[in-house]
């Protein structure tokens, strides 16, 4: 059901029945190692080409999340999934494999939420049962098609941030064990006017300021209702900026405001920290891994993810235009 | 002894200008080395940079500049003797050892690597 202007909430609560997260090597040696089901130990996962890498991961996603559900593939009624390839090929290669009626999206990094929200949409409005929803990325696939080729070895600015190799699922369902999908928030695109591929965190921070102030208006509520709001993947340029923003009009975030570009490496990995990291991957596996494992610990019981999304081609960019950005949230929360 | 010095300061200053470009300029890696290649090139045509060789060295022989300066050295000289169509086969004259080193050798890494990202 619509909630002010762009929240729908939803009254049968959906059940994040259960999550598939894959990684690869940088993601193994982060301090979020323990939260992958799968990890992989080099980036080619045993294919010939890094875009087939992508899709292998998020296919071994999907099926983590349906073997842990306890389901057949045959029980997914709908597939929801996006990545960052040209015309998202890992998605719709993987929901090939997969065989289920599939919607493929596009909200580049935002595309984790904009996932989740539309399956607990759909399993709320009782149009299924079971919804899997997923993105991925792959640092080599997704830094070649939008930076330089690799093998270039362009220099990059420290306000550049590294893309997540690493592939995350959900399935969702009308009813089980699980935390919850209580609201989701639809962003609209916003743009400041920055044309910097390189600065995607601060780009990105206003489109996730508009999102968590729309919501927080539209379910009247305020950041104190929350253990944790979790933007995704901002860094630490976009991290202060949304927080200076957001104090600026009144929102004090305190210590439970953080970012899954900040969460996934360790400081000691800073020859591919720069700002922190991104990737559709990232607030994928970070929101499907970390978080929803630590509500499940009951370490966490109310929860925002508000995942980002920079919606620039490469072509665009070429061109000078500017990045719009767009933010969707989802609230998560353990029902007892 | 100075000429190492000075090599050591007219290469860093010219590479200090490429990450100028790149980092104030916000110019992409392309077109920060097409920037110094025609910057070179044209110093050349003023008969610039031959005497900043003279006094840097492998200051002013190695970093990008000077593969401008080579084309226009080599298409000036050819110029002269065979007017010009001297302009035509001369831009490579000099340029050649470099050119040909740079595909050998990429071939040669291709053969051993995995060349694609």
């Amino acid at each position: 059901m619509l909630h002010g202007h762009q929240t729908w909430e939803f009254f049968h609560q959906p059940v994040i029945l259960a999550t598939g997260v894959v990684g690869g090597p940088m993601e193994a040696q982060g301090p979020l190692a323990k939260d992958f089901d799968i990890l992989h130990g080099d980036l080619w996962l045993g294919q010939d080409s890094y875009e087939k890498a992508e899709k292998k991961m998020l296919e071994q996603a999907c099926e983590k999340a349906i073997e842990k559900a306890g389901l057949k593939k045959e029980d997914i009624q709908f597939f929801l999934s996006g990545d960052l390839m040209n015309q998202i090929i890992s998605s719709s290669f993987c929901a090939r494999t997969l065989g289920a009626p599939y919607l493929g999206l596009f909200g580049a990094c935002s595309t984790s939420m904009e996932g989740l929200a539309l399956a607990s949409l759909i399993i709320d409005s009782q149009c299924a049962r079971y919804v899997l929803c997923g993105t991925a990325s792959h640092n080599a696939s997704v830094e070649k098609q939008f930076r330089y080729p690799t093998e270039y070895g362009g220099q990059k600015p420290p306000s550049a941030q590294w893309t997540v190799t690493g592939a995350g699922t959900a399935v969702v369902g009308a009813e089980g064990e699980g935390p919850r999908v209580k609201a989701a928030t639809i962003g609209r695109v916003v743009d400041m006017a920055i044309a910097d591929p390189f600065n995607m965190g601060a780009a990105m921070a206003p489109a996730a300021v508009d999102t968590i102030e729309a919501h927080f208006r539209d379910m009247n509520t305020s950041p104190a209702d929350y253990d944790l709001i979790a933007t995704g993947d901002l860094g630490q340029i976009g991290h202060h900026i949304a927080k200076d923003l957001l104090k600026k009009h009144g929102f004090d975030m305190g210590d439970t405001f953080t970012d899954c570009g900040l969460l996934i490496y360790s400081k000691d990995q800073k020859n591919v920290l720069l700002a922190g990291a991104s990737g559709a991957g990232c607030s994928a596996s970070v929101a499907y891994g970390h978080i929803l494992n630590r509500m499940r610990k009951g370490e966490l019981n109310k929860v925002m993810i508000v995942a980002t999304g920079a919606l620039l081609s490469p072509i665009s960019f070429q061109q000078n235009e500017t990045i719009p950005c767009i933010a969707h949230a989802v609230v998560i929360e353990n029902v007892r | 002894m100075p000429i190492y010095f000075w090599a050591f300061v007219v290469g860093g200053l010219i590479c200090v200008i490429g990450q100028l470009l790149f980092d104030v300029m916000k110019l992409t890696p392309a077109h920060t080395m097409s920037t110094l290649v025609v910057s070179g090139a044209i110093l050349d045509g003023f008969g610039l940079y031959e005497p900043l060789i003279d006094f840097a060295g492998a200051g002013a022989t190695v970093p990008i500049t000077s593969f401008g300066n080579a084309l226009v050295h080599g298409a000036m000289a050819e110029a002269e003797k065979h007017g010009l169509v001297g302009i035509m086969t001369g831009i490579f004259e000099v340029t050649s050892a470099g050119i040909s080193a740079a595909i050998i050798f990429g071939f040669m890494a291709a053969l051993i690597f995995k060349p694609k990202g």
